[in-house]
């Protein structure tokens, strides 16, 4: 005890947040994992994985292991240190975001004045590691896959930063905490409906999802960035792909949704993260549908829709929001 | 301007279109048939090999007159036929089907007389060599053993 009672206390919490949210990170991968193939056997009217454990639950697991116990294959003439780098710029970062959302009201790592742009910067991070891996896999088909992903984020991310902004406008803050605590009466969801889909659409595009997935377009690109990895370092992607998605709608949830805020739970303070959670998840749902529901998005028509109607839309949004604030 | 926001509003509608389609088969059953484990009913009218009909007793309906042999387009029937003591008609002594020519046109069942051979409602034959599909089908009428492994 003489030992620990020597340790600061910020320090004790510092790596107990860490340590959560790296087992957060990889069982909330496995989760989402097997929703998404379990939901895609649904929606087609299949069963989805069965065969491993009940209901196919150990499916994701298995898988894990297989990745794991296979062996790294690298190509000729690959950018050699960058090509093994890039899964783990992919990775890395995805802890951070975890560590600035408030889940419920004592339950957040740290509480940043600027917990939103943070939470931004981070979620771009993955696009590095995506042209990263184009780029040093020496193939056509994963350089054209980090291009189109590059040029689909840049275009993306404007009228996300402009969503972001309308609601900052209302709130006067960047911490993520004092945005759920306005959002006490009402959800900004109700106020700023065009801003939330804006943003939802926006950051489905962000995370290369279906049906903006085109940096992996398996009908035109084999895999698309991915095309050269195997074993862990692919399955390091699919983590960081899903773990982005997660937080993409845990920013969602706290931007539009209310966060925490909810019907009272009699378990005590954390407890309202269950409501953070349901409304995450939903949002995971309603990702999932999309994918399983829409075609894929030509290259041209994507950055149509972004240049010609999201950004514009988001733009008299703001405007609007701006003016709105001012005179009441 | 009006296509600007007629394509905005198509649009809108054909995603929403599309999300009721998949919600409708969310909660559709499940038509996926878990196959080793489920098996779904032969239709009628499906074509398996070609088996020989039993009679009451058991024993095979032909008469070994041979008109499904010399009828057969690929001639993969071998029949022969003997009366042995106490039998009334003749029977089949051997029935082979070479089941790698066969092409399941039915004439055997159709110029029999006795209506004795027919289509199994087999579909799940397999093996590792082509002999293993020249079939015994007497053998094949007393026992299961002789014939390639169902899958």
């Amino acid at each position: 005890m003489d030992l620990l009672s020597n340790i600061p206390p910020h320090l004790i919490r510092m790596v107990i947040a860490v340590v959560v949210v790296l087992g957060f990170v990889f069982a909330n991968a496995t989760v989402l994992g097997y929703l998404e193939r379990k939901l895609a056997g649904r929606f087609q009217r299949r069963l989805g994985p069965m065969e491993v454990g009940w209901q196919g639950i150990l499916q994701m697991p298995v898988d894990g292991i297989k990745l794991i116990a296979k062996q790294l294959i690298a190509p000729d003439n690959v950018a050699g240190a960058l090509f093994y780098l890039a899964p783990l710029v992919a990775l890395s970062p995805v802890a951070l975001p975890f560590l600035v959302i408030p889940f419920a009201p004592g339950l957040q790592a740290i509480d940043l004045d600027i917990g939103v742009i943070f939470l931004l910067a981070m979620i771009s991070f993955n696009t590095v590691a995506v042209f990263l891996a184009g780029w040093s896999s020496n193939n056509n088909y994963s350089m054209i896959g980090a291009i189109r992903a590059v040029a689909q984020n840049i275009a993306y991310e404007i009228p996300i930063l402009l969503c972001v902004l309308a609601v900052v406008l209302m709130t006067s803050s960047f911490s993520m905490r004092s945005i759920i605590e306005a959002q006490k009466n009402i959800w900004f969801i109700l106020l700023q409906p065009l801003a939330f889909i804006i943003m939802f659409i926006c950051s489905m595009a962000e995370t290369n999802r279906s049906p903006f997935d085109l940096p992996e377009a398996e009908s035109e690109l084999t895999a698309g960035f991915h095309t050269e990895y195997c074993g862990i370092a692919f399955s390091l992607f699919m983590i960081a792909e899903y773990s982005y998605m997660f937080v993409n709608c845990c920013l969602i949830t706290t931007l539009f949704l209310g966060g925490w805020k909810g019907m009272p739970l009699p378990l005590g303070e954390y407890s309202s993260c269950i409501w953070f959670f349901i409304k995450a998840y939903l949002l995971m749902f309603i990702i999932v549908w999309c994918r399983w529901t829409f075609p894929r998005v030509r290259f041209d028509q994507l950055m149509n829709f972004a240049w010609k109607y999201l950004i514009p839309f988001s733009l008299i949004n703001l405007l609007l929001t701006a003016i709105l604030v001012k005179l009441l | 301007m009006k296509k600007y926001f007629g394509d905005l509003i198509t649009g809108a509608k054909s995603l929403m279109a599309g999300f009721a389609v998949t919600a409708r088969a969310l909660v559709s059953p499940v038509v996926t048939v878990q196959y080793p484990r489920e098996k779904i009913a032969v239709p009628k009218g499906h074509r398996g090999h070609p088996y020989l009909v039993p009679d009451e007793t058991g024993r095979p309906k032909c008469i070994a007159c041979g008109s499904c042999m010399r009828l057969c387009p690929s001639q993969c029937i071998t029949v022969q036929g003997e009366k042995k003591e106490g039998d009334k008609r003749k029977y089949p002594s051997a029935f082979i089907v070479d089941y790698t020519r066969c092409s399941l046109c039915g004439t055997c069942s159709e110029a029999c007389p006795v209506a004795a051979i027919e289509y199994s409602d087999e579909y799940g034959l397999a093996g590792f060599t082509s002999g293993e599909f020249v079939l015994d089908l007497l053998h094949d009428l007393s026992m299961k053993e002789n014939t390639p492994q169902v899958y």
